[in-house]
């Protein structure tokens, strides 16, 4: 039952996103999430879709993939849909009993579906053509500096390659321990909400027991393998930028422009319209921006 | 009567690509009071299979009958069901979670709604019944040895005191000691109550020496039925499918061919013991006139 | 010239786990291994054999300096177990595989979990490629390098956990109860790959078990109760005796124990049959005479 989770799941494939560095990619992706938010006109966005369609392209991932993983928040998508519609005060456009649509509303309800929809997929782009180790390698590399400040980097990036590791493990032995427990006559979906809390003690007990159970396991196995933590350790596959990375790059920092831009022309468009009655058009435009 | 699949089949996430059928068009009856080893080498689908039997896993296609009635009928309780049929699950302990495995035992009676007197009584014969001493029953299930806690989750679904018990490899990880004492538990069992069991098992060895029937599974549906003399006959065949008829098996059949006067059919080691002291003592008398 | 040096020596090596109350007072000692003496020499395949619970697991994770004697001395390659600075080294000497395949592997992808050993002892980037292109190679898995760990069989998983502990060229390969959890075919695959380590490229292997299958192959068996080794010997030895090999909750593979019948029932066939040519041979000798 839970076998349908895609979010943080590598799709093995040879493709020039495969192959690029992960700091370029984590980069690329944290670049692409301020650009989404910065883009708030329909020319933006149509900038930020060709892009996301060209690197879709490009992974050789099937499109199916990075759909599934927008299956678990399609409701947290249309709950925040309705809230931005029916609850943006502005200039009306429909209205029943207690409902009332207003234009502000309906473009801010499309902005934001089409944001959500795009983080998912972009960053499901990123998590598909990258394998979690080389993830937390890139995340490792890319965040040494903070070392300097006593920050235990290698640390946590080696707890969240294992993590990583071990979820669909334990997605597996989540539903062996239901199912066990099940024909022992339990039940977990009846009840209200203080006897469905209790009917997963039988469920949380053994898993947190297993899970122990594992992390000692795999302790000794680390340690009977010389694991030192990170001093002295040497990479196997040591982060390295081709150059397809600075290709990579080169075609960010046009992407970001152009989203940039394109967003800019449209709060240009916005301070002429609002030029004459708001006295101070320039401090406008900044708070746009910065929404 | 009893319970009857009836063309089961079961596909695992039909329309995508990782579509795959773990049972495929199955019919298989199972009498009341059997004793039946289901035979098969991992992913052969012999889990799939014992996991339709109590409802866990619903077919794709086809029907399964429990005393004659469908239980994927609307009205069919499968609660009651998974009560009747009890299913001991591979590495059962760690299934545990009460503070005591009194507590413990006590979880499945419960869940069947008896009341606390009669959970109580059954909890302790259960705990009796599996051989753990009664001072355990105060003990917390994580303090006991490894067949210790096997037992206790044996214990856990026998209070349920269901008519047809499944047990999935139950010696898994065991010593041999422990793997014997838990085999000649489950047979002395039913030899008391004459249930229903049945055991998954991918050891030969293991499975011939107890059941009276068993059924080997490949590709998802059943590939030979019967007695284990008439299964080990196919002890070729049972090679290529990644299992072995048990080893006495095949000595026989070498003695056979170095032209001893003995069955092939033979599948525990008493029977072999007896088999060839038979066949040496016909060669003596044959030499002596 | 150190011809015969021991690869590991152990001369009454203890471990006694100290239990203490809130207080810090002793509550219970239980001494899991009692007064071992061990010898191993390079190129050795050694058998440890013993019900769970006898200690052996305990030696076992000495011999790779994950626990330290309480008393006595060890020596892995002339090295002290018991001084702090020999830990790595010994670790890097005496590689350890371990039962239960899943958590045992670190990485998702097998080669970087091959890689995981080398990387942590510091082995240059080009190197680590060649280890694990060799290790891999080894346990004949080269072709999986790139898939994920949970696609893999349990026996898959094993040779992949054997070929991470290669990648760091041992001298000694150590493998706790590899096979526990693992179905037939698994089991046989292990054990082969131990074999042909052990044969081409001249690894010590030490096999902790309780299936005595698995020992037929050894050149030389311990077998263990209550933290002591209670016999020694070459295969055919301990094998010969069966009377005791159960009183220690040990069986004999179902062969010996048929030809062990057989010389009961006064058949004048050698003891310690180990294999089914060898029975069939040895009763064709008494059926010819």
């Amino acid at each position: 039952m839970f076998r349908n989770i895609t979010l943080g799941q590598y799709y093995p494939a040879d493709s020039v996103l495969h192959r690029m560095d992960p700091r370029t990619k984590l980069l690329a992706t944290l670049l692409y999430i301020i650009a989404l938010f910065i883009a708030n006109n329909p020319v933006a966005i149509a900038l930020v879709l060709s892009c996301l369609v060209v690197v879709i392209l490009i992974s050789k991932v099937p499109f199916s993939f990075m759909v599934r993983g927008l299956r678990g928040i399609v409701m947290l998508v249309v709950i925040a849909g309705i809230f931005n519609l029916f609850l943006t005060p502005g200039e009306t456009l429909w209205h029943w009993s207690i409902f009332t649509i207003t234009l502000e509303g309906l473009r801010s309800a499309i902005l934001m579906t089409v944001r959500m929809v795009f983080l998912i997929i972009g960053t499901s782009i990123m998590t598909l053509t990258t394998t979690p180790n080389q993830l937390t390698d890139g995340l490792e590399t890319g965040l040494h500096f903070l070392t300097y400040i006593k920050v235990p980097v290698h640390e946590i990036a080696m707890m969240m390659s294992i993590a990583l590791r071990f979820i669909p493990i334990l997605i597996d032995e989540t539903d062996k321990i239901m199912k066990a427990q099940m024909a022992r006559g339990a039940s977990f979906d009846t009840g209200n909400l203080i006897q469905r809390a209790k009917s997963m003690v039988p469920l949380l007990v053994p898993l947190f027991v297993s899970a122990f159970r594992r992390a000692y396991d795999l302790a000794l196995a680390m340690e009977a393998r010389c694991y030192n933590g990170g001093e002295g350790r040497t990479k196997m596959k040591p982060l390295k930028y081709h150059m397809r990375d600075g290709v990579a790059y080169l075609c960010l920092a046009g992407f970001f422009a152009g989203v940039k831009r394109s967003a800019r022309m449209r709060t240009d468009s916005d301070r002429n319209l609002s030029a004459e009655a708001d006295p101070n058009p320039a401090r406008k435009t900044r708070e746009r921006v910065l929404i | 009567m009893s319970l009857i699949f009836d063309h089961v089949t079961y596909t695992y996430s039909a329309g995508t690509a990782y579509e795959k059928k773990a049972l495929d068009d199955v019919n298989l009856k199972i009498e009341d009071g059997e004793f039946i080893g289901i035979i098969g080498h991992t992913g052969s689908g012999k889990s799939t299979l014992v996991q339709h039997m109590n409802g866990l896993l619903k077919a794709t296609e086809g029907h399964i009958y429990y005393q004659g009635e469908d239980i994927y009928d609307s009205s069919y309780d499968l609660r009651d069901l998974r009560t009747q049929v009890g299913m001991v699950f591979q590495y059962p302990e760690h299934q545990l979670f009460e503070t005591t495995v009194f507590e413990d035992v006590c979880f499945g009676p419960r869940n069947q709604g008896l009341d606390e007197k009669t959970v109580a009584l059954r909890a302790y014969e259960a705990i009796e019944a599996v051989g753990l001493p009664q001072e355990c029953c105060d003990s917390s299930p994580f303090e006991l040895s490894g067949g210790q806690k096997r037992r206790a989750a044996i214990a856990g679904v026998l209070a349920m005191k269901p008519a047809v018990l499944i047990l999935d490899e139950p010696t898994a990880g065991l010593d041999p000691a422990g793997r014997n004492e838990i085999l000649n538990l489950i047979k002395d069992m039913h030899e008391k109550k004459g249930n229903t069991i049945i055991l998954v098992s991918h050891s030969m060895e293991d499975v011939a020496n107890y059941v009276d029937r068993i059924v080997v599974i490949d590709k998802g549906r059943p590939k030979y039925d019967g007695t284990p003399k008439e299964v080990f006959r196919h002890y070729k065949e049972l090679e290529e499918i990644g299992l072995a008829a048990p080893e006495v098996t095949y000595v026989m059949h070498d003695l056979k061919k170095a032209g001893f006067p003995v069955r092939g059919d033979v599948t525990t080691v008493d029977e072999a013991r007896d088999e060839i002291l038979a066949a040496l003592s016909k060669l003596q008398n044959q030499g002596q006139i | 010239m150190q011809e015969h040096k021991n690869i590991i020596e152990a001369i009454g090596l203890s471990h006694e786990y100290i239990q203490r109350d809130e207080e810090n007072n002793v509550q219970s000692i239980t001494t899991a291994v009692d007064h071992v003496d061990l010898d191993v020499w390079p190129g050795q395949f050694i058998s440890i054999l013993g019900h769970n619970g006898s200690g052996k697991s305990t030696l076992a994770k000495h011999l790779n300096a994950l626990l330290t004697p309480t008393d006595g001395t060890l020596l892995v390659d002339g090295r002290d177990a018991s001084a702090p600075e020999n830990i790595l080294p010994i670790r890097k000497t005496a590689g350890m595989v371990f039962q239960n395949p899943d958590n045992q592997i670190i990485a998702s992808v097998v080669e970087e979990d091959v890689g995981f050993g080398p990387e942590n002892i510091g082995v240059p980037t080009d190197e680590i490629w060649e280890r694990v292109e060799r290790s891999l190679k080894g346990v004949g898995m080269w072709e999986y390098r790139s898939h994920s760990p949970n696609k893999l069989s349990g026996g898959q998983k094993q040779r992949v956990a054997i070929a991470g502990v290669l990648a760091m060229e041992p001298k000694c390969i150590i493998m706790d109860e590899p096979t526990a959890m693992l179905d037939p075919d698994g089991r046989k695959e292990v054990i082969a790959a131990a074999h042909e380590l052990n044969k081409k490229k001249g690894i010590t292997i030490i096999l902790i078990t309780h299936y005595m299958e698995e020992v037929v192959g050894s050149d030389y068996v311990y077998v263990m109760d209550k933290g002591k080794v209670i016999m020694r010997g070459q295969p055919r030895d301990i094998f010969s005796q069966v009377d005791l090999l159960q009183k220690h909750r040990l069986d004999v593979p179902q062969v010996t124990l048929l030809a062990h019948e057989l010389r009961q029932a006064g058949v004048d066939i050698p003891a310690g049959i180990l294999t089914r040519q060898e029975l069939v041979e040895a009763l064709r000798m008494v059926a010819g005479e």
